[in-house]
């Protein structure tokens, strides 16, 4: 029963975001060198963050798909990197936007931690080509964890080839003029990093139920002996 | 069951042999690599080239041959129906894959030792830097070789396999040529070559080696049941 | 204020429309993807529908035709009783 939980994972999602966005513009003070653009990091690094934990959290699954030899983990896995995907744009976008507020340009290669994202992202981007190229279900399956698991490593070590790439010149941004973040920005870094934390879960669980209801129909039809006419995904597993 | 030691020489042997033997490759993309050597000339509009320029010139040109032959090796060996001949042997997977990953290291150090000399007189004043450059190109060869054998293994059996394999190849290699071209750059430098973090980098692409090393012989098995 | 080189700080209306924008992706994204899954519920209804009606019209099947369900239970080409349970 994956809708089982839902609902109070949806409220605590709602509650945490607006409790967090209120501490954004309420409770957080201005940032010195940055002015009201540092408020763009409230949003832009816990969802950067998030999507980057649940690529490492979809390798994790994969290796129990591996293992077990239980598809569901499978399902797991992709749903997982399908949302931290979805996550990936938001960051890509909104790190975009950070950076013609800051810089003036759409894009910068100062920022590691932005690059470092992209490449990840590139990386993730080709699970779906990847997963639609390979016909038999049981070997999608069982090729796509191996991907996932691949990918997974690959996240920290590509995070430290790219900030050891960058010239000491430039100063990384994040953290500020002073030396790490005062407590008020700590504290409201924190809950917005819960929310996104909270949020990116919830997703999961949404999709994952929409897709067991899916299944429990066409199990339906199954037993009732009358198939669907329509073709189902390709690429993204049934759940059960 | 076949000790592991006797099954890794014997398939490596065969792997070689048939590269040997078909010649297709090799040649193929030591060609390639000296064209596109030419093209960097022109599309960079320089005749010679030094520091952080001969380093990406290089490596871009080696990243990219090599991704193009990796394809072609294991195609080969899929169309010879290599692979299910393995399948039946009762050896641990494992072993197939280290012996595909050194099969594809003498690969490309074989086109290495063809496309960097090439290189050098097309491009380099003062070749100085080529000794400690050797390191740096096999460390390079065991990342790349690891990486391409488990991902050419899974797009083999796909349709678009001649795509999937350097659109998935080539993100997963940035790490590596970041380490890589790190290195390069003050090995190549202007004044001669320096060794500038020369052991750091070193260390990263020893790490890249075995995490996907690792991660590969661990997985392998899960690729070729059926 | 004297900004060191390399400050960004926009005057407050400038800035202001960026962080909203940023906040603006993020909203429509999340929006978007509620969208997305709507469209997948609304799908699952209907087919829930017709799973409903065929599992009605085998149980009952001198029940009135056509009751309530969009399944075409004309087209199964079953003249009187036809399929057998």
């Amino acid at each position: 029963m994956y809708g089982k939980g839902l609902k109070p994972l949806s409220i605590a999602t709602v509650a945490m975001l607006a409790a967090s966005l209120s501490l954004v513009f309420f409770y957080a003070p201005l940032d010195g060198d940055q002015g009201f653009i540092q408020k763009i990091f409230y949003i832009h690094v816990p969802l950067a963050m998030t999507a980057l934990v649940g690529f490492i959290i979809g390798g994790i699954f994969a290796i129990a798909h591996l293992r077990t030899d239980n598809r569901k983990w499978d399902a797991y896995s992709y749903v997982a990197i399908h949302i931290s995907v979805i996550f990936g744009v938001a960051v890509l976008i909104t790190g975009a936007i950070w950076a013609k507020a800051s810089w003036g340009h759409w894009w910068v290669w100062d920022e590691p931690t932005l690059v470092s994202f992209l490449i990840v992202f590139l990386m993730y981007a080709t699970y779906y080509p990847f997963r639609y190229a390979i016909e038999d279900r049981d070997r999608q399956a069982r090729y796509a964890s191996v991907f996932a698991i691949t990918a997974g490593a690959f996240v920290p070590l590509n995070f430290m080839a790219v900030r050891m790439a960058q010239s000491l010149v430039h100063p990384r941004v994040f953290a500020t003029s002073n030396g790490g973040l005062p407590s008020e920005m700590l504290l409201t870094f924190l809950c917005c990093l819960a929310a996104m934390a909270l949020l990116w879960v919830t997703l999961v669980k949404f999709e994952l139920t929409a897709k067991s209801a899916s299944g429990q129909v066409k199990r339906l039809r199954r037993a009732l002996d009358a198939p669907a006419p329509g073709g189902s995904s390709r690429i993204a597993p049934e759940v059960s | 069951m076949t000790p592991s030691r006797a099954a890794f020489a014997a398939i490596l042997a065969k792997d070689l042999r048939s590269e040997l033997r078909t010649l297709q490759s090799l040649p193929a993309m030591a060609l390639f690599s000296v064209t596109t050597f030419v093209i960097f000339r022109f599309g960079l509009d320089r005749t010679s080239l030094s520091g952080s320029l001969a380093a990406g010139v290089l490596w871009a040109t080696l990243l990219f041959a090599a991704v193009l032959g990796i394809n072609r090796l294991f195609v080969a060996e899929r169309e010879e129906g290599g692979f299910d001949a393995i399948r039946l042997a009762p050896i641990d997977r494992s072993v197939l894959f280290g012996a595909k990953v050194a099969a594809l290291i003498v690969y490309l150090a074989a086109l290495e030792l063809v496309a960097v000399p090439i290189f050098a007189i097309f491009f380099l004043d003062d070749a100085a830097g080529l000794g400690p450059l050797v390191a740096v190109l096999l460390l390079a060869d065991l990342g790349l070789a690891a990486t391409g054998t488990l991902i050419s293994s899974m797009a083999v059996n796909s349709r678009a396999r001649d795509l999937l394999v350097p659109l998935i190849l080539l993100p997963l290699a940035v790490p590596l040529m970041i380490a890589a071209t790190g290195a390069t750059e003050p090995l190549l430098a202007l004044g001669g070559p320096s060794y500038h973090r020369f052991g750091t980098w070193l260390m990263v692409l020893g790490l890249y080696d075995l995490i996907f090393g690792l991660v590969g012989y661990a997985v392998f098995d899960f690729l070729l049941e059926d | 204020m004297l900004l060191p080189l390399g400050a960004p700080a926009l005057p407050l209306d400038e800035a202001g429309k960026y962080v909203a924008g940023a906040y603006v992706v993020f909203v429509v994204l999340l929006v978007v993807y509620v969208a997305i899954m709507a469209a997948k519920l609304q799908r699952i209804e209907r087919e829930l529908r017709e799973v409903a009606a065929i599992a009605e019209e085998r149980s009952d099947p001198q029940a009135a035709p056509g009751r309530g369900s969009e399944a075409p239970l004309a087209s199964r080409g079953s003249g009187g009783g036809g399929t057998d349970v």
